[in-house]
């Protein structure tokens, strides 16, 4: 590959082979040393050397871990899934014949000649698997979704299809499924008084959009804010996190652009790229290889037919992924897009607040320049205890959106209690309201974190993702092993969320965990002394590494042990 | 793979163990989200296709073995026999 003079440094490290995830984390970590002094920079295509680079951060590079099964889980967990699939035929069937009542929709018998409405494979597994096992989810609860929360309790009569509520509640369920990572889902009347205050003066509903007169004062505060948060020159902010990403890339990008998105993004962000027009190609999750691969073929062969160069390369990432708890390579993909003049839409969701050590998010955690991303995305609903979402950026940018998102010209505005909300969490999180709780509770989520993933790898579990990330999922595999560890750890009041196959692949069923500076480390040690015991009833502890109590004395290399 | 974290759990006589290996058993192949009448369904099944493996092996097993060993005995040490006995 040609080199070019500017990122002179930057391409040994990635002409390496970089498909085992333990060279690339190698390879990233060389790339991150030097990618933050490029990054910072200020010459731009020509200098070869760096310049006066900020400092050097001190950490060293965080590894990220994938472990693979033994093959054994995976062909126990096909056979499952097989045996399942096999008994949903034969009930079909018997649904068919008429042996059994369907309680699902049915077509009506006149219709019964028109294309079958429910035999694709989507409604096959509703009716037959997830009917089956749906007590796990959509469990109502009736407190604030704090670090405990009360559940209504409710059984069923007949396997799920219907539920009735007992009538008794649930009282201090430990809460380990709630995006609660700073604690701000609190209803402490002192904390909550400005919103209070807010609420008297400019009651609960804005009653219309953005663009016509729903721009309060308040808004604009907000939105002032949030600038001086993130370091940029002005954000715009929504009502709804999924409508920002679903409306506004649309608004950004269209037809004959090209946008690279990663394997595992989100929904919203999906269905914002489709929306667009755009062409959409899909680079391997967090793989700086299979990406520059990318670029370099738009930048040399342009558009499909017509080669034509693109208008618009858009790299499309998030913060922190929430399935995986893996962090985006931010210092190796600002190279990339630099050298090759793309534009980089970055979806903070999980990780503003919640990484970084004030809480600035991804940028602060990797010592970023937060001009060079040129379109930063965050929502409000994950560390804030608060709904909707923003995006940040030059001046221009948001001025466009203002106009042309559709967004902010059509839905609502955000309420306002809603808004002082984000508004005190903002503040005490930057320290602005004159104490230390937003430090030392953006301390204690990291020490929270810190904590409970090496207790659970130690115990044996396989756990996915970068250690700094607040977002634990633990692998589970078996369908049969998903519903059990739901209802077990119920019945040890822990409430947990466990995700199946279509968020997930289908071999790679897991809980999610997110862990939040509310909890205690009493709850936390509670909640390991359960996972331990469970662990061991249903055989969950497949990893095969060995981890020691005490990883600080160990040297780094003894983690990228795979198998 | 069971046994290690069957030796940390403490089972108090060998009914619980049995019950626990059950409970593996349902979870490994599913049948654990079932209703209770599949789940006999899929034990009788499944037991039946054992015992006739076990029958059948136990039927013919032997009688198979003994004409293997004859079969290459025959092929190793038993030539002059052979063309002793097509002279006869």
């Amino acid at each position: 590959m040609a080199r070019s003079a500017a990122e002179g440094n930057l391409k040994p490290q990635l002409t390496h082979n970089g498909l085992k995830r333990e060279d690339t984390d190698r390879n990233g970590y060389h790339n991150k040393r030097e990618g933050l002094q490029g990054a910072t920079a200020k010459a731009n295509n020509m200098a070869t050397k760096n310049g006066p680079g900020t400092s050097v951060p001190s950490r060293q590079h965080i590894p990220e871990s994938f472990e693979q099964a033994p093959m054994y889980v995976a062909v126990m967990t096909y056979l499952g899934f097989g045996i399942v699939t096999l008994f949903g035929y034969f009930r079909d069937f018997l649904r068919a014949v008429g042996l059994e009542k369907c309680h699902l929709a049915q077509e009506r018998e006149e219709q019964k000649a028109f294309v079958p409405l429910y035999q694709d494979f989507e409604n096959f597994y509703t009716r037959n698997l997830y009917m089956r096992v749906r007590d796990n989810w959509n469990r109502p609860i009736c407190s604030l979704p704090g670090p405990v929360f009360d559940l209504m309790e409710r059984v069923s009569d007949d396997y799920n299809w219907t539920f009735r509520f007992t009538g008794r509640t649930l009282h201090n369920v430990i809460n380990m499924g709630s995006y609660n990572y700073l604690g701000f889902a609190e209803n402490n009347a002192d904390f909550l008084k400005t919103v209070a205050d807010k609420v008297h003066q400019y009651g609960a509903g804005v009653c219309s959009t953005r663009q016509e007169i729903g721009n309060l004062s308040i808004h604009e505060e907000l939105e002032q804010l949030v600038a001086n948060f993130l370091g940029v020159e002005a954000s715009m902010t929504y009502g709804m996190g999924f409508a920002t990403n679903s409306m506004n890339i649309p608004a950004l990008v269209g037809k004959g652009c090209l946008i690279l998105s990663d394997e595992l993004n989100h929904t919203s962000l999906i269905l914002g790229a489709r929306l667009s027009g755009a062409t959409i190609r899909v680079f391997k999750h967090n793989n700086m290889h299979s990406l520059e691969k990318m670029l370099k073929e738009a930048v040399c062969s342009g558009q499909p037919r017509t080669h034509r160069p693109w208008k618009k390369i858009l790299i499309m990432v998030e913060g922190i992924y929430s399935m995986e708890g893996s962090v985006v390579r931010l210092p190796d993909i600002i190279a990339l897009k630099k050298k090759y003049k793309a534009y980089l839409y970055l979806d903070e969701a999980h990780s503003i607040g919640a990484v970084g050590s004030s809480g600035r998010g991804v940028t602060e955690l990797f010592n970023v320049n937060p001009a060079d991303v040129d379109v930063m995305m965050g929502t409000f609903t994950k560390s804030f205890g608060a709904a909707g979402g923003y995006i940040a950026g030059k001046k221009e940018l948001v001025d466009y959106l203002r106009n042309h998102s559709h967004s902010a010209v059509y839905a609502s505005a955000m309420s306002p209690p809603v808004t002082e909300q984000i508004i005190r969490a903002m503040k005490c999180i930057m320290g602005k309201d004159g104490s230390t709780e937003g430090m030392r509770r953006i301390r204690q989520l990291a020490e929270n974190t810190r904590y409970f993933r090496a207790r659970l790898k130690e115990m044996g579990f396989i756990i996915y993702g970068n250690d700094d990330s607040p977002v634990v999922p633990v692998l589970l595999y078996m369908p049969g092993k998903v519903v059990a560890f739901a209802r077990e750890m119920l019945e040890r009041k822990i409430g947990v969320v466990v995700v199946g196959f279509p968020a997930t692949p289908i071999t790679e069923a897991r809980a999610r965990f997110c862990v939040s500076a509310a909890h205690t480390r009493d709850m936390l040690n509670q909640v390991l002394h359960h996972m331990n015991e469970v662990g061991d009833a249903l055989c969950l502890k497949f990893s095969r590494r060995k981890y020691s109590s005490r990883p600080d004395l160990c040297d780094e290399t003894d983690f990228e042990l795979d198998s | 793979m069971i046994c290690e974290p069957a030796c940390r759990m403490n089972f108090k006589n060998l009914r619980e163990y049995l019950a626990w290996l059950y409970y593996q058993y349902l979870l490994i192949t599913g049948i654990y989200v079932l209703e209770p009448w599949e789940k006999s369904i899929f034990n009788s099944i499944l037991f039946s296709a054992i015992a006739m493996v076990i029958y059948t092996s136990y039927v013919f097993v032997p009688i198979h073995v003994r004409l293997a060993l004859e079969f290459f005995s025959g092929i190793f040490g038993g030539q002059p026999e052979s063309t002793m006995a097509l002279m006869n």
